[in-house]
C-alpha cells in the first residue's frame, strides 16, 4: 500500500511538471508577448526590452523555465496586471472562498445522494426507486444558470427571503450562501444519486448479496453490512470528480451570484489576459484535479480489497 | 435447539405435484412441471438433467428464494410439513441457513469481495443462534478445519480472492454448515473446477453429509458426479422429474426413454471410437410446455407409442421390482433391457497402421514476461514459463489429445501452434516448415489454410451481427478463393458437411443454439481444408445430448478427409473416446506421452493415475482406486523445483524429488513417462478403474 501511494505521488508529481512545460511553452516561450501583456500594446520597443532585461527574458530558455519553476513552486506567480498587487494576495482569498462553497455543497450533497441512491438502488424498479429516478432526473438537467435564475426569482424578488448577491461585503454570511449552495447541491446531487443507484442496482443482482439473503441474514444486514461496502466504491470516485468540477464549474453561480471565489476570478483573468494570474490559476486548476484524481485512486484501492491485496 | 430437532411424522423435505413459472411481459413461461418427490433425514438426492431443464429453479425453490418474477403455479414445498410459501419472511428467515443452507456453483461470486472471510462465516451463529464473538470465531476456525482447509486461522483474516478456486469453494459449504442445517441443497457445486479439486470436493461432501447425518439435494449436469455423492438419482427433463430411484438401480435398469438416451451420449472408459459410436438424442430440448399434451419426451422418443405417449397426463409409475423406482412414462415396463454401448462398430474408423508424422513438436519453450515491466528491475523475476521442453507428435488422420488441469499450458501450446503466439525455444515441424517462431501474421496463406481452430465458446468466435452464411463465406473467399458464383454452394455444402440445412446460411448466431453454433465453428475451421485442427475444449460448455453429437461430427469428418486433430480436453473420458495419443501435461511440462490404451492403462504417471481416478464414472460397476490430490496446483510463476508435481504427488519418493527433474522413461512404442519412481514399479501398479459384476453393490 505504502508503494503504491509513492508511486501514485511520483506520477502526480510528473504530471505536474509537464503541465508546467507546456503552461511555459505556451504563455511564456516567446518573451516579445509576454511583454505586450504586461506593458500594454501601446508601450514602445525599448520600453519592452528595458522591461525584458530587467526580469530576466533573455537568458537562456531552460534558466527561465528552471527559474520560472523556482518560483511557482515557492508560491511566486509574479504580480497580477489587473489588480497591481502579488497574484498570491488575490488568489489565496478567492481560492479559500471556493473552499467554503464547494465544501459546504459536498458536506449536504454527498450524503443526501449517497442515501437517495442507496435507497432506489435497494429494489430496482419500485415506486421509491421510480420517485426518485424521476426527481434526480429532472433536478440535474436543469443547468445552473437556469435554475439561478429561477431560484433568485422565487426566493429574492417573490418571496424576498433572501439576497440576491453573495458578495459578503459585510463579512461572512449564511443567508448568503444559501442559493449558491442550492443550485450548486441541486445541479450536482441528482448525477451522483444516478451513479450510487445504478451501482447498488447492481451489486444487488450479485450471488453473494442471494447468499447473505439464504443465510438467514436480516434484510437491514445484507443491505448494510453486504451491499453498501460493494456498492459505495464506484460512487467514491464519482465524488472525487466533483471536487473538481467544484472548483471551475462554479464560474456560472459564482459570477451570478456575484461571490468572490476562484471561479470569477478565472473569469476576470481570462477577460483581461492577466498573464500571471492565468498561470497561478491553471497551476491551481491541474494541482486540484490532480490531487482529487491521486485521492481517488488511492481511496479506490484501499476500498477494494482485490487490488488492496494482489 | 434439541426439541427443534425431535422426529416429526412429516418427511424432512417434501415437494407436491410443484409446478413454477416465471412472469415475463405477456405471460408466463413455464420453468418446473408437476415434480413430487420426498427426501427425508440422511437422504441424499441428485437431480441431473441438461440445460434448462429447470434443475436450478427446483433448487431455489426449496428455499423459497424465487426472486420477483418466479411465480408457484401449483403444488406445495413442505418442509417437515410447514409450507415454504406461507411463512412469515421471519419465519423463512430463521429456516434459512439454520436449517436449510445452500451451496451456489461459481464460488467466487458468492463470497463477498469487501469482507473477509472470518466475517462471513461468523455472522451465521451470531445471528442465528445470538453467539458471542469468540464462540462463533471458535466454531468459523473448526469449521475451517473440517473442510480441510490448512491454516484456519490465517485463511480467517484473508478476502475471497486470496484462495483458489478449490479452496474458495470449501470456505461456502464450511459457511453453509455454520448453522448445522438438516438439509443442504447445492447447485452445481464443483462446475468450473479441475477434475482434481472437483473429486477431492466431491469427497468432502460426501464425507460431511454423513457425519453431519444432513440431507443432500445435489444438483449438477454431470450424471457421474452425482454417483459419488448422492443414494438416489433424479433425471430432469423440460422441467419434469422423469425419472427418480436409487442411483446404481437406475443406471444399470434406466426405464425412462430420456435417460437411456443421456447414457448412450456419454463415452465411458471402456469404449473408444473403434469400438463404439455415442447416440445423440435426436432433436432439441424443447421449451417447457405449459399444458402437456401427453409425455414431453415423445417428439424425440425412439420407442413413441401414439396414441398412448401423446394423449393425456403421464404420471409417473412405480417400476416393477424396485422398492423407490418411478419412471414418468407410459411403456416404461415394456422397454427392453437397456445394454451400455450396443452399437458396436464393424470396422475400426482409424486405420492400424502408424502413418508419418504430420505436426513434431520438439523442445518447444515458451516464456512471458513477468506483468508490469519494471525497467529497473529487468530480468530479476523470469516470468512464467508456460511451457517447458514440449516434445510430442501427431500422426496424419489422428488425433492427439491435450489432457491437464487449468494453468497446464495447454491453451498457450494450441496458440502458439495456431501462430498467435511465438515459441520462446524450440520447432514446430509441420510439413516443411517451422512454425515454432512464426506468427500468424509472417504465415502464408497456405499455412493459415492448413491450421485452424476451434474454440471452448462458439459464441465468442461469431459475430453477432453477420448471418452465418456471410461469416462462412468470408472464410472461403479469404482461405479457398472459391469464385463469387459458387459462394453459395460452397457454402450449402459446408453448413451440409456439419449437418446444419442449407436455410441456416440466413441465421443469425443469436437464433442458434450453443450446438448449432459450434458446428458453424467447425464448418468455419474445415472451410479451407485443413490438415490440421486445433480444438480447444470444443465441447465442454455443450450438453451431454450435444456433446455426443459434436464429437460424432469431429470423428466423421476426420476419418472423411484425413484431418489431424489436437484435441485439448479436460475430460478424460471424452479423450478415452476420441484419441489416438494422449498427452498429459502439468505445469508446462509433458508428464506422459503414449497411445489411449498405454496412457489408460498401468504404467501411469503419478498424475495421470490421479487424473484417472478423479474422473466422473457413471458405470454402477465400475471400481476406482480412490486417490485424492491434496493442495491446489501452484502458481505457474514460481512452479516447485525439481519435478513440478512432486508438491502434490502421492507417490513421492523423498528429497530427489524436490531437487531433480525427473528423467523421462521411454517404453518400447513410445510411451514415455517423466518420473523418478523406477519402472518396474511404475509398472506393478494397479489399474485405477476396474468393473467387474461380481463386486457390484459396493
Amino acid at each position: 500500500m505504502a508503494r503504491f501511494i509513492v508511486k501514485r505521488l511520483l506520477f502526480m508529481a510528473a504530471t505536474m511538471l509537464t503541465v508546467s512545460i507546456l503552461l511555459f511553452g505556451l504563455l511564456e516561450i516567446s518573451p516579445g508577448s509576454v511583454a505586450t501583456k504586461v506593458l500594454g500594446p501601446y508601450t514602445s520597443q525599448e520600453q519592452r526590452d528595458l522591461w525584458l532585461e530587467a526580469h530576466g527574458y533573455f537568458r537562456p530558455l531552460h534558466v527561465r523555465y528552471l527559474d520560472w519553476l523556482g518560483h511557482l513552486v515557492q508560491g511566486e506567480f509574479g504580480e497580477s496586471i489587473r489588480f497591481k498587487v502579488p497574484v498570491a494576495e488575490v488568489l489565496w482569498p478567492r481560492l479559500s472562498n471556493t473552499a467554503v462553497l464547494g465544501g459546504l455543497v459536498l458536506v449536504i450533497m454527498v450524503p443526501f445522494s449517497l442515501a437517495l441512491g442507496v435507497l432506489a438502488g435497494m429494489k430496482e424498479g419500485s415506486p421509491l426507486d421510480r420517485t426518485i429516478s424521476l426527481f434526480s432526473i429532472v433536478t440535474t438537467s436543469v443547468p445552473e444558470f437556469a435554475s439561478s435564475v429561477i431560484l433568485a426569482a422565487l426566493f429574492v424578488f417573490y418571496l424576498g427571503l433572501l439576497p440576491g448577491t453573495s458578495t459578503m461585503a459585510s463579512g461572512f454570511s449564511w443567508r448568503e450562501m444559501v442559493l449558491p449552495v442550492l443550485v450548486l447541491v441541486l445541479y450536482d446531487f441528482g448525477y451522483v444519486t444516478r451513479m450510487t443507484r445504478a451501482s447498488m442496482v447492481e451489486v444487488m443482482t450479485r450471488p453473494y448479496i442471494r447468499t447473505a439473503v439464504l443465510k438467514g441474514l436480516p434484510h437491514r444486514r445484507v443491505i448494510f453490512r453486504h451491499a453498501l461496502r460493494n456498492a459505495l466504491i464506484a460512487p467514491f470516485t464519482v465524488i472525487m470528480l466533483q471536487i473538481n468540477w467544484l472548483l471551475s464549474g462554479v464560474i456560472v453561480v459564482e459570477f451570478f451570484f456575484a461571490y468572490k471565489g476562484f471561479g470569477s476570478l478565472l473569469l476576470e483573468a481570462s477577460l483581461n489576459q492577466d498573464l500571471f494570474l492565468i498561470e497561478a490559476c491553471t497551476m491551481v486548476s491541474v494541482l486540484v484535479a490532480v490531487g482529487t484524481q491521486t485521492l481517488a485512486d488511492i481511496g479506490y484501492v484501499y476500498l477494494n480489497p482485490r487490488i488492496r491485496f494482489s | 435447539m434439541s426439541e427443534r430437532r425431535a422426529t416429526t411424522a412429516n418427511p424432512l423435505l417434501q415437494l407436491d405435484d410443484l409446478s413454477i413459472g416465471y412472469r415475463i411481459r405477456g405471460g408466463i413461461v413455464p420453468a418446473v412441471r408437476r415434480v413430487s418427490f420426498t427426501l427425508e433425514e440422511g437422504d441424499s438426492l441428485g437431480l441431473v438433467g441438461e440445460s434448462g431443464c429447470g434443475k436450478s429453479t427446483l433448487a431455489y425453490a426449496v428455499v423459497n428464494y424465487l426472486g420477483r418474477a418466479g411465480v408457484r403455479l401449483r403444488g406445495r414445498v413442505l418442509y417437515e410439513g410447514q409450507d415454504l410459501a406461507a411463512l412469515s419472511g421471519e419465519a423463512l428467515r430463521s429456516l434459512r441457513g439454520r436449517e436449510i443452507a445452500m451451496v451456489d456453483q461459481d464460488p467466487v461470486s458468492c463470497l463477498n469481495p469487501v469482507l473477509p472471510i472470518g466475517e462471513q462465516l461468523m455472522e451465521v451463529p451470531m445471528i442465528h443462534e445470538h453467539a458471542t464473538v469468540e464462540q462463533a470465531r471458535e466454531r468459523a476456525v473448526a469449521m475451517l478445519g473440517e473442510v480441510k482447509l490448512p491454516n484456519a486461522e490465517s485463511v480467517m483474516a484473508r478476502y475471497p480472492h486470496q484462495l483458489s478456486g478449490g479452496q474458495q469453494q470449501r470456505v461456502v459449504i464450511a459457511m453453509a454448515l455454520m448453522g448445522n442445517p438438516r438439509l443442504l441443497v447445492m447447485d452445481e457445486p464443483t462446475t468450473g473446477l479441475d477434475v482434481t479439486i472437483e473429486a477431492a470436493i466431491l469427497e468432502l461432501i460426501a464425507e460431511l453429509r454423513e457425519r453431519h447425518r444432513m440431507a443432500l439435494l445435489f444438483i449438477s449436469h454431470n450424471l457421474g458426479t452425482v454417483m459419488r455423492v448422492c443414494n438416489r438419482l433424479g433425471v430432469m427433463y423440460c422441467g419434469e422429474l422423469v425419472e427418480e430411484g436409487e442411483v446404481r438401480e437406475v443406471f444399470r435398469n434406466p426405464r425412462h426413454p430420456y435417460t437411456r438416451g443421456l447414457l448412450d451420449c456419454l463415452p465411458t472408459f471402456d469404449t473408444d471410437k473403434n469400438t463404439v459410436t455415442l447416440k445423440p438424442i435426436p432433436g432439441q430440448v424443447p421449451a417447457v410446455p405449459s399444458e402437456a399434451p401427453g409425455c414431453v419426451f415423445a417428439p424425440r422418443c425412439q420407442f413413441v407409442e401414439e396414441p398412448r405417449c401423446t394423449r393425456g397426463e403421464i404420471a409417473a409409475e412405480r417400476v416393477a421390482a424396485a422398492a423407490h423406482h418411478r419412471a414418468r412414462c407410459v411403456r416404461q415396463a415394456e422397454l427392453p433391457h437397456w445394454e451400455p454401448a450396443q452399437s458396436i462398430r464393424e470396422a475400426p474408423v482409424t486405420p492400424a497402421l502408424s502413418p508419418e508424422p504430420l505436426l513434431r513438436i520438439d523442445g518447444l519453450d515458451k516464456s512471458y514476461e513477468a506483468a508490469g515491466v519494471h525497467w529497473f528491475r529487468k530480468g530479476k523475476d523470469g516470468g512464467v514459463h508456460a511451457l517447458n521442453g514440449i516434445t510430442v507428435s501427431a500422426a496424419k488422420g489422428r488425433t492427439l489429445a491435450i489432457v491437464g488441469e487449468s494453468g497446464c499450458g495447454k491453451t498457450t501450446l494450441a496458440r502458439v501452434l495456431t501462430g498467435l503466439e511465438e515459441a520462446s525455444g524450440g520447432t514446430i515441424r509441420f510439413g516443411d516448415s517451422d512454425l515454432a517462431r512464426t506468427g500468424v501474421n509472417r504465415r502464408t496463406k497456405a499455412l493459415k489454410r492448413a491450421i485452424q481452430m476451434v474454440f471452448q465458446h462458439p459464441d465468442g468466435t461469431l459475430n453477432p451481427s453477420h448471418t452465418i452464411g456471410f461469416t462462412i463465406a468470408r472464410t472461403l473467399r479469404r482461405l479457398a478463393s472459391i469464385p463469387a458464383g459458387e459462394m453459395k454452394r460452397a457454402v450449402e455444402n459446408l453448413l451440409q458437411k456439419v449437418n446444419l440445412p442449407a436455410e441456416f446460411s440466413r441465421r443469425l448466431p443469436r437464433q442458434l443454439s450453443g450446438g448449432q453454433k459450434q458446428r458453424v465453428a467447425i464448418a468455419r475451421a474445415l472451410a479451407g481444408n485443413p490438415e490440421l485442427v486445433v480444438a480447444d475444449e470444443p465441447v465442454s460448455s455443450l450438453d451431454v445430448s450435444v456433446q455426443a453429437a459434436i464429437l460424432n461430427l469431429l470423428l466423421e469428418i476426420q476419418t472423411a478427409s484425413e484431418t489431424t486433430m489436437l484435441f485439448i480436453s479436460h475430460d478424460l473420458a471424452v479423450v478415452r473416446f476420441l484419441a489416438d495419443h494422449i498427452c498429459v501435461m502439468y505445469l508446462g511440462r509433458v508428464m506422459e506421452y503414449g497411445t489411449v490404451e498405454e496412457v489408460f492403462d498401468p504404467p501411469y504417471h503419478p498424475y495421470t493415475e490421479a487424473l484417472l481416478s478423479a474422473a466422473p464414472v457413471t458405470d454402477p460397476d465400475a471400481k476406482r482406486r480412490r486417490i485424492v490430490l491434496e493442495g491446489s496446483l501452484p502458481d505457474p510463476s514460481e512452479p516447485p523445483r525439481g519435478c513440478p508435481f512432486h508438491t502434490r504427488c502421492p507417490r513421492k519418493i523423498g528429497p530427489l524429488c524436490e531437487d531433480t527433474l525427473p528423467p523421462e522413461h521411454r517404453l518400447p512404442g513410445g510411451h514415455r513417462i517423466a518420473c523418478h519412481i523406477p519402472l518396474p514399479e511404475l509398472q506393478a501398479m494397479e489399474p485405477v478403474l476396474t468393473r467387474s459384476r461380481a463386486e457390484a453393490g459396493d
